[in-house]
């Protein structure tokens, strides 16, 4: 992200909270994740007027109203794409995108894929909570299989996504993990992510102590494990292995899994616009002219 | 010899033969030779094989539809043949493959018939069948007098920069097509091109999406988002190229969803935007319409119809999309429906979208249509320093505090009309949200809170008439037995249809909104005036009559309908025996 929107004098955490009181329940993972963000906005020195939070609908999607930055609340799953136009219209901004594991991997996954490949410079937080919270308790495409909820009382049937593992395979360049409980890990995943040039998504685990009952706190502790420098992120390969190790021994590994460094979609576009001799002044009359007879 | 100031010439053949750039060809050389020049064209929604058709209208006066029928028929193969055959008067002539061709027609009582053996010059002499469309241009050419020394120009400066030798093999091709007519036929019809000698004029030749798109840029727009559509696709193959230009930007987006949220996006962040798409596109996109609506971000989304429903006939024309543009999406969704009805209003209409988006903080929605999307017509070229830019009304950053606790996005206004933050902008941070809101864009539910700000995103239109369409044209007689109101391309065959009408003695009035929702009442109402009858025709091309639909809920007048919905538009043969049909009665 642009180093030059940087803010004088340098604020605090608090100065990015908004008068807006969370209407998350207590307990809830999504309010470490916003302390985090806090935390990381301080740290990176963000300007409130050159930042803007967007999410789509859902628990987590409130975030916005929560930090004093211009913020864009908009429709359910379309975060992604929202935030490519803002960015790709003022690259200047720091362009934050938050929400939640339905939003992102429901009903918005399938702009994933293309926000990954564009490498637009903006940072993904998202809340995954395993549960669709705001209707009260619905199975999410990152629940287990036989995940008991309220449309799906006999458990559910289908195998749950894995966002990093797809993160990766998907093309973005900045692929980490982070956990609610571990603020200032989290915090600095942020930061990192913020700092990466290009596309980077964080796929927190954000437990709703109210709706899921499975993937609690209690039940999350004991398996997460902080990544350590012997993973080279830069190994495509094993950034992989290590994503789909999961599967096999039940742990969760937080931190960064994967990053590389590839041209952001603004590099290019401008890339595009130099070859083309972009003009802000463009003689439209000879645009015109081509049309002739 | 004819002594018609105009000739219509139709080209027939299987997609991909040339059809289209034969009949392109002869366009360009007959603008070229001063004549004004409107093109009607259909093809098959494959991309190989299927029947396409080119049509050109060559006239000394000026065009507004694609006439009724054709003096002249090209075919290139047995399809064409069939699919036209109805259509070959007495006083028809018919240029096909022949012989050698892929069929052999009928003795047409009355038809000029002239069988030219393209298929065998292109492929024996020529060695290819890829210079069947030049040899049959050759051909047509010479038989109807279209100025040899334009077309040839034109084939140069089409085919220059693929080389000399490709030049030198499409000329031969043109005259080999010539000679075999000067040797061979005697030409026993009457038609012929009354070409006037060469253009001096500043004429553009353009389609009405390369209109929309050339508007566009002129209109200040810098983001757009494309997803590809027939037959919309147009639109965004031209900016590509242009926009970088510019400085702006064209991204394809994964689905007309990603693209509209992209371009509220770069609104919200200051950018003049724009998408283009067609009926299933804007079926996707009506759920961020109401987004757009709601936190007032400045939008124009440019829908050239097709037939639907569903996938529905992809290249065939309808203006079937109407009550989508204008009631598409959940809830109270301010928006703006403008028609257009011509090349030139495609231009014009297109930067008065923009200009109404960014004065009103709405969705401005231009309905185009698949016949006028890919029509080409010869314009006046656009005097740009008569064009006027509007831009929004932004936030000034004065006497406001820090951050995001004073600043009043959703300002209560008299107009109803909020200054705009623009994100960078110091004191001016607030969020944009779909949910309902106060003036600050904090979350609100009550009833007093809603209903206020749904009157305040309505009250912005309630004065858009008498404000930016005071001036709606209409022409004919005052007092008039009867009056048509037409919307969209429908226009071009409701005025020609008017001007024959009128010379056969009767008193007939048009009325040509722009504005087509909110429903431009006071236009209507006036118009109705001078009508004492109150027969009032309103022909258009869909089942439902959703403009009359429109205009009963919105005004006192009631349309009598005229729906047409076979794939085609009017022609306007089709009104003057409608209009009389309904006099008569």
């Amino acid at each position: 992200m642009n180093a030059q929107a940087v803010a004088s004098p340098a604020l605090k955490p608090k100065d990015y909270k908004s008068a807006a009181h969370p209407t998350w329940c207590p307990g809830c993972g999504d309010f470490g994740v916003l302390s985090a963000l806090y935390q990381a906005m301080a740290q990176l020195g963000l300007e409130l007027d050159k930042t803007v939070v967007v999410s789509g609908i859902g628990c987590s999607s409130r975030l916005p109203f929560f930090v004093k930055t211009y913020g864009f609340h908009g429709c359910h799953g379309r975060a992604l794409p929202t935030a490519l136009g803002i960015k790709v219209a003022r690259p200047d901004l720091n362009v934050i995108v938050t929400g939640g594991d339905g939003d992102g991997f429901s009903i918005g996954a399938g702009h994933v894929p293309h926000i990954a490949r564009k490498n637009v410079d903006v940072t993904y937080v998202v809340m995954d909570n395993r549960i669709y919270g705001l209707t009260k308790g619905q199975v999410s495409p990152t629940s287990h299989l036989g995940f008991v909820a309220t449309t799906t009382p006999y458990g559910s049937l289908d195998e749950p996504v894995d966002p990093v593992t797809f993160s990766i395979v998907y093309g973005a360049t900045f692929v980490a993990r982070g956990f609610s409980a571990e603020r200032n890990h989290l915090a600095d995943l942020i930061v990192r992510g913020v700092q990466h040039k290009g596309f980077s998504i964080i796929d927190v685990v954000s437990p709703c102590p109210i709706f899921n009952k499975d993937d609690t706190f209690d039940y999350y502790k004991p398996l997460v494990k902080k990544i350590d420098d012997s993973h080279d992120p830069t190994n495509k390969g094993k950034a992989l292995e290590l994503a789909m190790s999961t599967s096999t021994d039940g742990k969760v590994p937080i931190g960064v899994y994967y990053e590389v460094k590839t041209p952001t979609l603004g590099e290019r576009l401008e890339g595009l616009k130099r070859a083309n001799k972009g003009s802000d002044t463009l003689d439209i009359s000879a645009v015109l002219d081509t049309f002739k007879v | 010899m004819n002594e018609s100031k105009e000739l219509i010439i139709r080209i027939g053949g299987e997609g991909g033969e040339g059809v289209i750039s034969a009949g392109e060809f002869i366009t360009q050389a007959a603008a070229r030779a001063g004549l004004h020049v409107l093109t009607f064209k259909t093809f098959p929604a494959e991309i190989r094989g299927g029947y396409a058709m080119y049509q050109l209208r060559a006239s000394n006066d000026p065009l507004t539809s694609q006439g009724d029928g054709f003096d002249v028929m090209v075919a290139f193969n047995g399809e064409a043949y069939e699919m036209n055959k109805s259509l070959l008067r007495e006083g028809t002539a018919f240029v096909y493959d022949g012989p050698g061709g892929d069929f052999e027609p009928e003795n047409l009582p009355g038809v000029y018939m002239y069988p030219v053996p393209m298929t065998k010059i292109s492929k024996g002499d020529l060695g290819s069948i890829r210079s069947k469309n030049m040899v049959a241009l050759g051909a047509v050419a010479q038989l109807f007098s279209i100025p040899m020394e334009r077309l040839r120009e034109t084939i140069q400066r089409k085919f220059q920069k693929l080389g000399v030798d490709v030049v030198e093999m499409n000329l031969k091709a043109l005259d080999m097509g010539a000679s075999y007519v000067r040797s061979e036929i005697k030409k026993t019809d009457p038609y012929a091109l009354q070409a006037k000698g060469v253009n001096s004029e500043d004429v553009l030749i353009l389609s009405g999406n390369e209109a929309v798109a050339v508007g566009a840029l002129a209109a200040g727009c810098r983001y757009y988002a494309a997803y590809p559509i027939t037959p919309a696709t147009e639109i965004a193959n031209w900016l590509a190229r242009y926009l970088p230009k510019a400085n702006g930007v064209l991204l394809q987006e994964e689905d007309e969803i990603a693209a509209i949220a992209s371009a509220i996006g770069a609104s919200y962040a200051g950018a003049k935007v724009m998408t283009a798409t067609s009926g299933p596109g804007l079926s996707l996109m009506s759920e961020l319409l109401g987004l757009a609506g709601m936190i007032e971000t400045p939008l124009v989304v440019v829908d050239v119809q097709r037939a639907g429903p569903s996938t529905g006939m992809p290249t065939k024309h309808e203006q079937s999309d109407l009550f989508l543009a204008a009631h598409g999406g959940h809830g109270d969704i301010p928006r703006i429906v403008l028609g257009a009805g011509s090349v030139e209003d495609c231009f014009y209409l297109t930067i008065k979208a923009f200009n109404l988006a960014e004065k009103y903080q709405v969705p401005v929605l231009l309905l185009s249509d698949t016949s006028l999307g890919i029509r080409t017509q010869g314009i006046k070229k656009p005097n740009l320093n008569n064009i006027q830019l509007t831009n929004r009304l932004t936030f000034n950053g004065n006497g406001h505090g820090n951050g995001s606790t004073h600043y009043k996005r959703y300002e209560m206004t008299e107009s109803g009309i909020s200054p705009m933050a623009i994100p960078g902008q110091a004191g001016g941070a607030y969020i944009a949200t779909g949910l309902e809101h106060d003036e600050k864009s904090d979350p609100i539910y009550t009833q007093a809170g809603h209903s206020k700000m749904t009157e305040k995103r309505f009250r912005k239109l309630a004065h858009l008439e008498e404000e930016d369409f005071s001036a709606i044209s209409w022409e004919g007689d005052d007092p008039a037995d009867l009056g048509i109101i037409s919307w969209g391309s429908t226009h071009g065959s409701v005025q020609e249809a008017l001007v024959r009408l009128r010379s056969a003695g009767y008193k007939v009035a048009a009325l040509y909104p722009h504005l087509l929702f909110p429903v431009p009442a006071i236009a209507i109402e006036r118009f109705a005036a001078r009508i004492p009858s109150g027969k009032i025709l309103v022909p258009e091309v869909n089942f439902q009559g959703q403009f009359a639909d429109l205009i009963s809920a919105h005004t006192t007048v009631k349309p009598i309908k005229y729906p047409i919905y076979g794939g085609l538009p009017f022609n306007p043969e089709m009104i003057v025996n409608k209009v009389k049909e309904v006099l008569k009665k």
